[in-house]
């Protein structure tokens, strides 16, 4: 059933009783073109794609629990594309191309807000940067803005501009950057996936993958095996336990970030405000909420809930940019799990064995990132062969030395 | 989450660095072949559930510990100083 304003008043009309359901619930069949284990952001979405770019219409996608019921359910939301090295900059470029059609695309309502993205500077030598960095988004195709005192003033006048440690200088906004809904994300491509006859299979966790002669044939689920010469693992959050069941190791430890969300405001801050020299940033959902974060917890974990320390450290720099929000009162906070590599930088690839092919390591940056994400490993799924912009997200570069360290921090998990 | 050091006792978290899995110590030589280096470096273990890794007593005694815990509960077994584990001391604080 098509959504439209048209249904939605026939339907008022109607009692609503007419709206089926957004997705069937099929048993597994036998076997499938190609599976993708995971059902969040970007296995959905891989799973879209190789139907609509690829016709690969075959296909099942595995989740052990409920479709976005993972990360993708439990992220800010935040979508932009200031990305400054190559290998990055044109993939999150393509990223928020897909993301400005993805509502007529997907016929589904995933309330993408363009409000607008603020990085904070604190000194001349911080502006130079932006500025750079400013530069290269416009040169990737994109835009950038840098903005003075005055202007940055006018626009989020709440802001402590005078704070002792750091004063604000100025911001570099992109303002095609913004929010969006992020379970309508998992939805609308979920619906959108099904329409075209991929099934989704839930509460069907993968328990092995069967390898023969170097080849996958298919996996075993707590649902009955399934063959396919073509399996996608696409598990950020439990990346290495999945590719554990293929022998692999992969360049990933797993870390917890915090979030935390305010009771419901009238309307206050009106774009998303990153403040890196605190490892701060927020934005207000539409609902009110002031929903804000920091950095991860800092040692490897899956208890998706963080610790005390970082929730102070997070409280006392949102203080120190916003002195208004002693006044907001926190409603709750939770942890997702990252897969942390080592550069910052996501893996896309195909792995040792035929036909297994990996989408991992999407740190603590995937949400953006899930269109993209979805239409690369979908072309390489596919062709065999990365797409053109998802092509320095290789598996061995740290071997190879090929990193792509955004940061500049270094190569070492615990270092982003 | 507290760390009982050998030395200083139980102590803040945020006393700390951390530094990943046990897997550090295991340094290859200087003319091992690049894998061995990548293995080192990046293929860390990184298990959910029971973890040896490595936490560094930087505002204590100084002291690099390995530490057991469990990833999933944070619950924290034991530490040990690495120091002990190399020269067969028994250090191991509960």
């Amino acid at each position: 059933m098509r959504y439209s304003g048209w249904n939605v008043i026939t339907q008022g009309l109607l009692g609503n009783k007419g709206w089926t359901r957004a997705w069937r619930d099929p048993a597994p069949k036998a076997e499938y073109d190609a599976v993708i284990i995971g059902g969040g952001g970007h296995g959905l979405a891989t799973a879209y794609y190789l139907a609509r770019n690829h016709g690969i219409t075959n296909v099942a996608v595995l989740e052990k629990g409920y479709l976005g019921g993972g990360n993708v359910g439990r992220n800010t939301t935040i979508v932009r594309a200031n990305y400054f090295l190559p290998g990055n900059s044109e993939f999150y470029s393509h990223s928020l191309r897909l993301w400005e059609r993805l509502e007529s695309e997907l016929n589904f309502n995933i309330m993408h807000s363009q409000r607008g993205h603020i990085i904070l500077f604190h000194s001349d030598g911080q502006r130079d940067a932006a500025a750079r960095r400013g530069n290269a988004i416009v040169n990737q195709g994109d835009d950038a803005e840098l903005l003075s005192i005055p202007q940055l003033k006018d626009m989020v006048p709440y802001l402590d501009y005078d704070q002792t440690r750091f004063p604000i200088y100025g911001g570099l906004i992109q303002r095609r950057a913004g929010t969006a809904r992020h379970d309508a994300v998992a939805w609308g491509y979920a619906r959108a996936a099904d329409q075209r006859g991929v099934d989704l299979i839930q509460n069907c966790e993968v328990t092995g993958i069967d390898i023969e002669a170097g080849r996958v044939m298919g996996v075993q689920t707590t649902r009955g095996p399934i063959r396919a010469r073509k399996v996608g693992m696409v598990v950020a959050g439990r990346s290495s336990q999945v590719a554990a069941m293929a022998g692999m190791r992969l360049p990933i430890e797993s870390h917890v970030l915090q979030a935390f969300v305010t009771e419901g405001l009238k309307p206050v801050i009106d774009h998303v405000i990153s403040y890196g020299m605190g490892h701060f940033y927020i934005s207000q959902s539409d609902k009110g909420g002031l929903v804000f974060g920091g950095d991860i917890d800092m040692y490897s974990s899956y208890a998706a809930r963080g610790n005390l320390p970082m929730v102070e450290h997070v409280m006392e720099a949102g203080m120190t940019l916003m002195p208004m929000l002693a006044r907001a009162r926190v409603l709750r906070s939770w942890g997702g799990i990252m897969d942390m590599t080592p550069d910052g930088s996501p893996i896309i690839d195909k792995t040792h064995v035929e036909g297994l092919f990996i989408d991992a390591g999407w740190n603590y940056g995937g949400f953006k990132a899930v269109p993209a994400s979805g239409w690369c490993m979908a072309h390489l799924m596919a062709t065999g062969e990365p797409h053109e912009v998802a092509r320095r997200f290789r598996l061995d570069r740290f071997r190879t030395g090929h990193l792509l360290d955004e940061e500049g921090t270094g190569s070492q998990h615990n270092l982003h | 989450m507290r760390l009982t050091c050998p030395l200083c006792g139980d102590r803040d978290r945020r006393e700390f660095y951390y530094m990943g899995s046990e897997d550090y110590l295991n340094r290859p030589a200087a003319d091992a072949p690049i894998a061995a280096w990548d293995d080192m470096l990046h293929l860390r273990t990184n298990p959910a559930g029971l973890t040896r890794d490595l936490w560094y007593h930087e505002t204590g005694c100084g002291s690099w510990l390995v530490v057991t815990r469990n990833t999933v509960t944070h619950a924290v077994l034991s530490t040990e100083r690495v120091a002990d584990r190399a020269s067969g001391r028994k250090g191991a604080a509960k």
